[in-house]
């Protein structure tokens, strides 16, 4: 069938990109989780 | 977490029904062929983009009388989930039209307007980074989140509006235009299959914006310490 490929390349670069932001959120919330938990930590270490 | 897990796995599946719905359910058509089976990613992804900035102008409506935080988290979640819809917009586009145009792009109504709505939303978030003081970063974003607003009824007006290369609607057109049936459900189901993927991520961002203000909170009580 003539462009099937780019059919087939349109969805995986589309889900491609929903996929690499839902990662980059994740990312950025456990790297700003464990910032949270270190700054608590320390905060109560010099309480 | 669990619910969270749910609601992905949820999202998941109506991402491939709507995936398989596109590819083999609906029939094809009939002038460009398999290559407009792109139809099913590109105006659901619009379509939610759309959806996604106009939740970001009424949180920034609301952060502009209101001034609570919650709203400036849920703008510049909003406005985020909806570049990453509209990105697939401009990447899909041009995909379809070089088979069926012969070029990847051209300086139309509907593609510039659009192009300059990513811009727009791009320039909400890079003005964000450049703001230290939290308030006065929240206002002056929500003011220009209203503004960058405008774009959105001229990138759904341009192809009614103007003549364009770009095809003319299909949903809400002139007389006589509309779809078969099937390709009809088919273009809804994928729809709200983007429009729960948009929920899940627009959470999932919401939920980063509040732990940046809970960090805010902590390093402050950490220098008064």
């Amino acid at each position: 069938m003539k462009n099937l490929d780019s059919v087939f390349a349109a969805y995986l670069i589309g889900w491609g990109i929903f996929f690499v932001y839902f990662l980059s959120v994740a990312r950025r919330t456990s790297a700003l989780r464990e910032d949270i938990e270190r700054l608590k930590s320390s905060l109560n270490r010099s309480k | 977490m669990v619910r969270q897990v749910i609601a992905a796995v949820v999202v998941l599946l109506l991402m491939a029904f709507a995936a398989y719905a596109a590819l083999f359910v609906a029939p094809t058509e009939r002038s460009m062929g398999v290559i407009q089976r792109i139809f099913y990613l590109h105006v659901p992804s619009a379509w939610t983009a759309f959806t996604a900035f106009f939740i970001c102008f009424l949180a920034n409506l609301q952060y502009v009388f209101r001034r609570q935080p919650r709203w400036d988290w849920l703008a510049v979640a909003s406005a985020e989930v909806g570049l990453a819809f509209t990105t697939v917009v401009l990447v899909t586009g041009p995909i379809w039209a070089h088979p069926v145009w012969g070029i990847w792009w051209t300086w139309d109504a509907r593609l510039t307007s659009t192009f300059v709505l990513w811009l727009l939303y791009v320039s909400y978030l890079l003005l964000r980074t450049l703001i230290e003081e939290p308030d006065r970063r929240a206002l002056l974003s929500a003011l220009f989140g209203i503004f960058a607003f405008i774009d959105v009824p001229l990138v759904f007006g341009a192809i009614r509006w103007w003549r364009t290369q770009h095809p003319q609607p299909v949903i809400l057109g002139a007389p006589g235009s509309g779809l078969h049936p099937t390709m009809r459900a088919v273009l809804f189901f994928c729809w709200i299959a983007m429009l729960g993927l948009m929920t899940l991520l627009l959470r999932q961002r919401y939920q980063l914006e509040a732990m940046r203000a809970e960090l805010d909170i902590v390093r402050r009580e950490s220098e008064a310490a």
